[in-house]
């Protein structure tokens, strides 16, 4: 399982990676293979305003959907608009082209409730139990 | 509904299977004061007299085809080809359930498709779903999708929506964050100056109706466009004959077009079923309530049906699920679905024409008696409302009419205050010019 060193973690499988003004947001590998095919990604509106842990996008497999949850709070600056031709990025580059979208952080702290990839991967282990 | 009850072997047979001694101990489980409520009826009678007494309760019914009727407000009588009865009540359709083994029930299955695929047709919009229980809650599902579409909370919906609609739609929002607001109407038709004045950023939808409740033609387009304006969905709630005349829905860019189905092949028998055609947009695909039929092709390459999209339905998204409805009016789709196919486009439009010219004759008959006058100077499809001088009162019309085999208009008084001396007038196919001149000459003798 593929769990990158450079990123953060949530507990419902979201990944974050810190860039300079804004954090990227997508699903970790676990979660799209638990999801399998994904056919709809639907994002959210870019300038909205999130709360951590608020349900701001969803993903679509063929049995399920998922709701994916913002990692922190803050202001949505962009959305992964290719998802909506092409969702199965979610799949197939789930930590790259796959990403859903991005927020301007507008608390700081909140990164320290995140997960590290050791804590993340003990999670899935534990799970997995 | 002839059947012949259980024998006494039959029911011990029964008992047996399930393992329990007597009917009693089957239903123990129910409390004791609900368990046999005591029925109020005689004692027995003989065979014939029960069937003589049920009789002439029934002989005490007007049915519609024993009346010239005026009556629509909302149920609009229209003819039924036999073979819409001779197709619907083969046994194939013996279940009109929507499919939960859906992809053992090709036939049912491609009805549906069909019938979306004719509705789509009809209000020229891209998606239909499979149906819902009435025109009244899919115009309610239809606020409550633009609501989450949208994110915002406020619906303008205007008071020329019919009255039941309105209800309806305020009992599903009862529980919902949302402010609903009625926008007041200027001779018969929606304010349009009202709407411009109520719009803002966090209106989630505007809902109108075509034609209107006084079966006047609301300005769908501009207040389409006004909707669109500020960022909300607009949601048209139409009468599916006017469809063969009017533009419809997809026409004028309604995101949500919703009607009363049932004047497609199904009789406005006592108050129901009635049949809710609900579509939207490409778009808003993802956010339809209720059932979904597809096409696609099996691993033979054969073309198949199946129920699709089902991660929008409640068995598999759970709270988050677009709407609690999981099922459709599947017989009555059906018989839109025979209906339709039946008459074609240019049998819709001949449907429509006649329905037109009819009410506009009877109309100008009506208006022609020098007590009576159109309420609003508008133009309309198969409705309109009359206001009576106030030395008539409209009682006295309906007893009048009533004794000429007639049934008068619905007097609008209960629905609107304002207009105690109007009724709404309603003449669909089902009338012939010598009926309309009847009713006419028997109103005229009344003063």
């Amino acid at each position: 399982m593929k769990i990158p060193a450079e990123l953060l973690y949530t507990k419902s499988h979201e990944w974050v990676r810190r860039e300079s003004a804004e954090v990227l947001v997508g699903i970790t590998e676990h979660a799209q293979q638990e999801l399998r095919d994904v056919v709809f990604a639907e994002l959210p509106a870019v300038g909205r305003v999130v709360a951590q842990g608020e349900a701001v996008a969803v993903v679509e497999s063929v049995k399920a959907a998922f709701d994916i949850y913002a990692p922190v709070s803050g202001r949505i600056t962009r959305a992964n608009v290719a998802l909506t031709k092409t969702p199965q990025l979610i799949n197939q580059d789930c930590y790259g082209a796959g990403w859903m979208f991005a927020i301007n952080p507008s608390v700081t702290d909140e990164f320290a409730a995140l997960l590290s990839p050791s804590d993340y991967g003990k999670q899935l282990e534990t799970q997995a139990h | 509904m002839d059947y012949a009850p259980n024998t006494e072997a039959q029911l011990e047979d029964m008992l047996r299977v399930i393992g329990v001694d007597s009917f009693e101990e089957l239903i123990e489980a129910v409390p004791e004061a609900i368990r046999q409520p005591a029925l109020d009826l005689p004692d027995g009678e003989a065979e014939a007299a029960v069937i003589s007494h049920f009789e002439a309760l029934a002989a005490r019914n007007r049915p519609l085809s024993a009346t010239t009727s005026f009556l629509g407000a909302g149920a609009y009588h229209h003819l039924i080809p036999t073979v819409v009865d001779a197709l619907a009540s083969r046994g194939e359709w013996l279940t009109p359930y929507t499919p939960y083994q859906a992809e053992a029930s090709q036939g049912t299955l491609q009805v549906i498709y069909e019938f979306q695929t004719m509705i789509c047709e009809l209000m020229q919009m891209e998606v239909s779903n499979a149906s819902m229980y009435d025109g009244a809650s899919a115009a309610a599902e239809a606020v409550v999708l633009a609501m989450r579409a949208t994110g915002r909370n406020r619906v303008l919906v205007s008071e020329t929506v019919h009255p039941h609609v309105r209800q309806v739609i305020a009992t599903y929002l009862s529980g919902a964050q949302a402010v609903l607001q009625d926008i007041p109407s200027v001779n018969g038709v929606t304010d349009l100056e009202a709407l411009g004045k109520a719009m803002r950023e966090d209106v989630a939808g505007v809902v109108l109706q075509q034609p209107n409740v006084f079966g006047a033609l609301e300005p769908m387009a501009q207040a389409s466009a006004l909707t669109h304006r500020f960022g909300g969905l607009f949601i048209a709630s139409v009468y599916p004959v006017s469809l063969g005349l009017l533009q419809p829905p997809g026409a004028y860019g309604a995101d949500i077009a919703v009607a009363e189905g049932r004047c497609l092949g199904s009789p406005i028998a006592y108050g129901g079923p009635g049949l809710g055609l609900f579509t939207t947009t490409n778009a808003l695909l993802r956010r339809v309530p209720g059932r979904l039929a597809g096409c696609t092709v099996d691993q033979d390459g054969k073309r198949g049906f199946t129920l699709t999209l089902q991660t929008r339905e409640q068995h598999i998204r759970r709270e988050k699920a677009t709407s609690n409805i999981c099922t459709n009016e599947g017989w009555l789709a059906l018989r839109a679905a025979i209906y339709l196919s039946l008459l074609g486009p240019e049998g819709m439009k001949d449907l429509a024409a006649q329905n037109f010219d009819k009410a506009h004759y009877a109309a100008a008959q009506l208006s022609g008696i020098p007590w009576v006058k159109p309420t609003f100077d508008q133009p309309f499809f198969n409705e309109f409302a009359l206001t009576f001088d106030s030395s008539v009162s409209l009682e006295a019309v309906q007893r009048r009419l009533s004794a000429a085999g007639v049934t008068a208009g619905y007097p609008l008084a209960g629905w609107y205050p304002s207009l105690p001396q109007s009724s709404l007038w309603c003449v669909t196919e089902t009338l012939s010019r010598e009926a309309i001149d009847r009713a006419v000459s028997a109103l005229r003798s009344l003063a």
